[in-house]
């Protein structure tokens, strides 16, 4: 078997989620190529080389592949997904947007968010907002499928030594272009990367609020996240969004602060591995799945709760 | 401008699902059927940019049991022109879907075809990207601004970094995300008018499409249910545990 994993990347660094991903394909078995499909990317293909396990990286570097368009990065990866038994992309926006198009164009099935490889063509996937796992064989010839970062650990980013090859760029569809983008700035670890991560939901009222979540958050090392409420409310934006439609997360530490802990919320963050809840209503369904619970109005307890941490770092 | 939209019946989002006792799938019987969240966000892009004279006509369109004629209602209450059921009780899959829904706008000739980003049901987030593909045209998925221009499309999408924008050129598909829009509540007397528009019913054999499921569910379970822990007293007892007995902090 051999195995495509299509990396994601910044065209400057390849992002974490690509080495959880190689990690599934270890567990499938076979020959394992990485593909960087970007503009500039060399560096990316550098670090790509350098993952453990991996055997072949190929670069496809273009204008067109600037902005990981999925009209042209698809055409790219069917271009290439002769010889291989599976392609594999982390369930990011990026993968989410490109890989059901290259299954279309191979006319096979795809697998989405992929928690657990059973054989290599048997795999978990969550379905109804992870209330239920599902087993799904899969009988098509190439199996198309994106993985769930946080169901499968990092593979080594270093100590690899993998062949780079330069593969000749497909041609620019011509149908769609990049206009601009409004990413959102901070200093902070990325939510899916976060070994912590202080979320917020509607019980914060308002934007300016979060400045007390982001105060702890800088405390612990942490991520800000947020409920659907919070974002739609305008809040926070929409990238702070854990839950079934937004980021899932299973950071050692997570606090829901002001947070319910709706159905849809808990999809998100329900394999984190400590859960704190902090909500002044007793009976909010956080507390199910919390292992620590704190009744309490939050802004009360979450300023407290930073005057806690100087404490602690004080007293070594 | 004529815009397709597609809309799925599924289990409501209030719903909390079961597993079958027997792992073959999950408990539908006696559960409430709803339109698919981001469908309804779909429908009233859709209905936004008729009203804002940029749409002629809209089109909803569903695939499944003779039961999704009530969701179409519902995209007709809201402000959808006609409807089409492809009526099938087997089991469609994403590419299945996309396929018939190929056919579909094969005849029907809309510049614009609008999805939900996902089906709450399945989670499968795929048949707007392979809807595209067949097609062969340009995708916006995930999306939070829709502009229309002259013969293209401005589709503003989230993104793990935030958000990005793209241009597509005309026809395309384009998927909604949650911050699209508000959809409208239906009112009554749309839903009396509702009842008097078109909605033709095809089967998939009409449109010529294979659309056998390619994955075989071998088990449905539950995953195993968290413990509830314990409730502290105060903020300072929290940060205690968290850093003496969970060693998180
Ligand atoms: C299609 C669809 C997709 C969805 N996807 C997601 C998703 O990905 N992620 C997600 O999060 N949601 C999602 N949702 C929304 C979800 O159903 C809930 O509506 C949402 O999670 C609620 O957010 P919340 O807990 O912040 O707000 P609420 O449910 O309103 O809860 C606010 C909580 O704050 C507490 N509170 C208020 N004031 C204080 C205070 N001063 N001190 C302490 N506590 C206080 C209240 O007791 C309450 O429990 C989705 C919904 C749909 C239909
Ligand atoms: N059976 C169906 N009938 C109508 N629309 C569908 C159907 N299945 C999927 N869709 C559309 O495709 C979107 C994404 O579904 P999915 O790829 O299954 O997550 C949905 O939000 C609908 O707009």
């Amino acid at each position: 078997m051999s195995i495509l994993v299509i990396a994601e990347h910044d065209n400057a660094a390849l992002k974490a989620a690509t080495l959880n991903a190689v990690t599934a394909a270890t567990q499938i078995g076979g020959d394992i190529t990485v593909l960087v499909a970007g503009h500039d990317c060399g560096a990316v293909a550098q670090a790509a080389a350098q993952v453990g396990d991996v055997k072949k990286v190929l670069v496809a570097d273009a204008p067109h592949y600037a902005n990981q368009l999925a009209e042209n990065v698809a055409a790219l990866v069917v271009g290439l997904a002769g010889g291989y038994s599976h392609i594999l992309a982390p369930a990011t926006a990026t993968g989410k947007n490109t890989l059901p198009r290259v299954a279309a164009l191979l006319d096979v099935a795809q697998l989405s968010d992929v928690v657990k490889v059973e054989s290599p063509d048997t795999f978990v996937r969550p379905i109804y907002a992870g209330n239920v796992l599902a087993t799904v064989q899969s009988s098509d010839k190439v199996k198309v499928m994106t993985v769930r970062g946080t169901a499968f650990p990092a593979a080594a980013a270093t100590g690899g030594s993998a062949s780079v090859e330069t593969v000749a760029p497909a041609a620019d569809a011509g149908v769609s272009s990049f206009v601009g983008q409004q990413l959102t700035k901070s200093d902070r670890p990325e939510l899916t990367a976060a070994k912590i991560i202080v979320s917020g939901g509607r019980g914060m009222g308002n934007g300016e609020n979060f400045k007390l979540l982001e105060d702890v958050a800088d405390k612990l090392g942490a991520a800000v996240g947020a409920s659907r409420a919070a974002v739609d409310a305008g809040f926070v934006p929409n990238d702070y969004q854990v839950g079934q439609t937004g980021k899932v997360v299973a950071p050692s530490l997570y606090v829901a602060v002001g947070i319910s802990g709706a159905i849809q919320h808990l999809a998100g963050m329900k394999d984190s591995k400590v859960i704190v809840a902090i909500n002044k209503d007793e009976e909010a369904p956080i507390f199910q799945v919390a292992d620590y619970g704190l009744v309490a109005d939050l802004f009360a307890a979450v300023p407290e709760m930073s005057k806690e941490l100087d404490k602690l770092k004080a007293a070594g | 401008m004529k815009i397709l939209v597609a809309v799925k019946r599924v289990v409501d989002y209030n719903v909390k699902v079961r597993a079958k006792a027997d792992g073959t799938g999950v408990e539908t019987a006696n559960v409430k059927m709803s339109m698919n969240p981001f469908d309804e966000i779909a429908v009233e892009e859709a209905v936004r940019l008729q009203e804002a004279g940029k749409a002629k006509e809209i089109v909803a369109v569903s695939l499944g049991v003779a039961a999704c004629q009530d969701t179409i209602r519902t995209a007709l209450a809201m402000g959808a022109d006609r409807g089409v059921l492809v009526e099938t009780d087997a089991e469609l899959q994403p590419l299945a879907v996309a396929k018939l829904l190929k056919a579909v706008v094969e005849k029907e000739n809309p510049d614009l075809v609008i999805l939900g980003k996902q089906a709450i049901d399945d989670d499968f987030n795929q048949t707007g990207q392979m809807l595209a593909a067949l097609l062969g045209w340009p995708q916006g998925t995930f999306a939070s601004k829709v502009e229309v221009g002259a013969g293209a499309v401005n589709v503003t999408r989230e993104i793990d970094g935030g958000l990005e924008t793209v241009a597509l050129k005309l026809p395309a598909v384009v998927t909604t995300d949650l911050r699209l829009n508000e959809p409208r509540f239906v009112k009554l007397p749309n839903i009396m008018k509702a009842k008097k528009k078109p909605l033709d019913v095809l089967k998939p054999a009409d449109l010529g499409v294979d659309a056998a499921p390619r994955l075989v569910t071998l088990k449905v379970q539950e995953p195993p249910k968290r413990q509830a822990g314990i409730k502290v007293e105060s903020v300072a007892a929290l940060v205690d545990k968290l850093h003496k007995e969970a060693h998180v902090i």
